[in-house]
């Protein structure tokens, strides 16, 4: 029972940063059509950005938990500065050119892990974090590290947020329009092109909340980190129906406890062929995900 | 007629036949090549230049001529890498065994596979097959049954190799394989492109609904491009086994796609020329920017400078970026203006403009 539950925690935990990853490159193709394979350099934004800052400027700060949280705001700044700044810079002059946007994103990840290993090594970096981040508290029994809650808490907000700025603002409602028909928001006379800027930002942000916590999640940050992360979240968007945030979430989840699971209970490994083979069944099954949007319906 | 004899057979086959007297030339090219063009070591490097001429022509065969963007190609040819180097070196079958069961294996797997991933179109496609070639990955990492080795990698049984692939004097064979290898390739391709699915994959690309308006089942042939793809993929990756002397996990990895990619478009998408020029220049590249990087020039650079100058893959990342940005139709784009190439032609494929009308969200 312990065990089970220490299992479900983690799944969770694990669950909440393919969350993170996914909202952002769900919303992205939603609204403009692009698979950013650039999400990954936002998550090295994020988790490298936060250990840059630990190490080099926030180092004075006696408090572990203000030195870690300083950096890890400076972290979020820098990834969603990066991801606007790579809208406006890369994609904004291939508008309406899907598929050379989703190259440029590929070019931009591959280049992007190089200029890592070049600046800072191909070895993972030690990540300091409060202590009691690694303690555990005792729940039925279970010995739950204590990070798995900031994981799973941070998610909640996060979508909480997500659905309160897309539902209740201006500018949401010009995002859930432009994910709908993107054509009929621009004839009405409204600049979408600005909303793609913000989704950028927004999802830039959620990824380096993700390139955050996973640094706590795996105790160091490394160059291929992003990289492996951005394939779960990427079977996430489609089991969950590109598009959608709420799908996005419920598919997060399902995949996490299931990687969790068989990795145990069956054998290491297996969790991620599990994942795999659930995709399969979804698409041959309920080929719009979750969520019903139409899988591929932008091609 | 006889102007299309010329160009499809006769140009071809006068380049191949170049290509083939390069062993036998014992000259030093200073800048190009650290060594002499007929020392092993040249020739190695020409080789594996040559075996990703052809793979992604291979790759190009989904992507230029069908209009099917794949994430996931490298299955393919890590399943040929490695299937072929187990069989031989764990169950210890003969060479030609292995290489016809690997075939085989990747004929069936390619079928079932792409008859699943075809059920999406475009970017989801793209998706689908990343994560099956992330399956194979962790499948070749944890390996489960003892048999790939792992992070190792499994150096293959020379005593079941064919002799005249083995040693270092034998590097000529390698080369004369991986043309040959790349020849056939670029042959199939040529004769493809003409039949009459070649014509159709080609429609595909150009509009799919009016494909199918015409009766036909673009699923089917997109399914036949991806088998033929895949088999000429593991078929390579046989190749590329011998060339390395064993399978690393390198092969299995999402990145190796992504590479293919890189030189498909960087030479130039949906032209034969095209993506084997950009398969032989990457590889050169890739192998040589690392001596610059390490020149003395380089070495003298302030830090923020030298940095991206050591890695050869930040450099060949951005060329590919401005290239899309720039240049879609690649570098063979430059020769041939005029026409609509490349990226160009198989935007429309993948990602069309037309908004989709989604029952809410």
């Amino acid at each position: 029972m312990s065990t089970f539950l220490l299992l479900t925690i983690t799944g969770l935990g694990l669950g909440a940063m393919y969350f993170l990853i996914a909202s952002g490159l769900s919303l992205i193709y939603g609204l403009m059509g692009v698979l950013n394979f650039a999400h990954g350099a936002f998550i090295s934004v994020g988790g490298y950005g936060t250990w840059w800052f630990q190490t080099n400027v926030f180092d004075g700060i006696d408090s572990l938990l203000w030195r870690w949280l300083l950096s890890a705001f400076m972290g979020l700044v820098l990834g969603g500065a990066f991801a606007a700044l790579v809208e406006l810079v890369l994609i904004r002059p291939l508008y309406s050119r899907h598929i050379e946007q989703v190259l440029v994103t590929v070019g931009l990840q591959l280049a992007f892990v190089a200029l890592l290993i070049g600046g800072f090594g191909a070895d993972a970096k030690p990540y300091t974090v409060p202590p009691w981040l690694h303690d555990t508290t005792t729940v039925f029994g279970a010995h739950i590290p204590n990070d798995r809650w900031i994981e799973i808490a941070t998610a909640i907000v996060v979508l909480a947020l997500l659905q309160l700025f897309l539902r209740k603002t201006r500018y949401g409602l010009i995002i859930r329009a432009g994910v709908e028909n993107r054509a009929m928001v621009q004839a009405l006379g409204i600049d979408v092109r600005k909303a793609f800027t913000l989704v950028f930002a927004i999802g830039g942000i959620a990824a380096a909340i993700a390139g955050v916590l996973s640094g706590v999640y795996f105790n160091v940050v490394g160059p291929e980190q992003g990289t492996s992360l951005l394939i779960f979240a990427f079977i996430v968007v489609v089991i969950g129906g590109l598009g959608s945030i709420g799908g996005s979430a419920a598919a997060a989840v399902v995949v996490g406890l299931t990687q969790q699971y068989t990795n145990y209970y069956a054998s290491a490994g297996i969790g991620d062929m599990v994942v795999v083979l659930l995709l399969g069944v979804v698409l041959l099954t309920r080929p719009r995900g979750f969520a019903g949007a139409v899988v591929g319906a932008r091609a | 007629m006889n102007r299309d004899l010329v160009k499809n057979w006769l140009w071809p086959l006068a380049v191949f036949g170049l290509l083939a007297i390069v062993p036998k030339i014992a000259v030093d090219v200073p800048r190009l090549f650290d060594q002499p063009i007929d020392s092993p070591g040249t020739l190695a490097l020409l080789a594996s230049c040559l075996v990703f001429g052809a793979l992604a022509l291979t790759y190009d065969i989904q992507f230029g001529y069908t209009g099917l963007l794949s994430f996931g190609h490298a299955l393919y040819i890590a399943l040929g890498c490695y299937l072929s180097n187990i069989a031989i070196t764990q169950w210890h079958w003969q060479f030609w065994q292995g290489v016809l069961f690997t075939i085989a294996v990747a004929f069936v797997l390619s079928m079932v596979l792409g008859f699943v991933s075809l059920r999406a179109t475009g970017i989801a496609f793209a998706m689908v097959t990343l994560a099956f070639a992330q399956a194979g990955a962790v499948l070749a990492l944890k390996d489960p049954h003892h048999w790939t080795h792992g992070e190792e990698g499994l150096g293959a049984d020379y005593t079941k190799l064919p002799q005249a692939f083995v040693g270092i004097f034998n590097t000529k064979n390698l080369y004369w394989l991986a043309l040959a290898f790349l020849a056939v390739v670029f042959f199939i391709v040529r004769w493809l492109a003409d039949s009459s699915p070649g014509r159709v994959w080609g429609a595909i690309r150009d509009n799919e609904p009016r494909v199918e308006v015409l009766g036909m089942r673009s699923r089917a042939y997109k399914l036949q491009a991806f088998v033929v793809s895949s088999v000429l993929a593991a078929a390579g990756g046989i190749v590329y086994m011998l060339l390395f002397n064993g399978s690393t996990l390198s092969v299995t990895e999402p990145n190796f796609t992504l590479t293919l990619l890189l030189m498909v478009v960087i030479g130039g998408a949906g032209s034969r020329w095209g993506a084997v020029l950009g398969g032989i220049l990457y590889t050169y590249l890739d192998d040589r920017l690392v001596a610059i990087g390490s020149s003395s020039q380089v070495a003298g650079l302030p830090k923020a400078l030298r940095t991206p100058l050591e890695q050869p893959l930040f450099l060949l990342g951005v060329v590919f970026i401005l290239i899309v940005m720039f240049l879609p139709g690649g570098l063979v784009g430059i020769v041939q203006r005029g026409r609509p190439t490349g990226l160009r032609r198989i935007r429309e494929a993948v990602g069309g403009e037309a908004p989709p009308v989604k029952e809410g969200v």
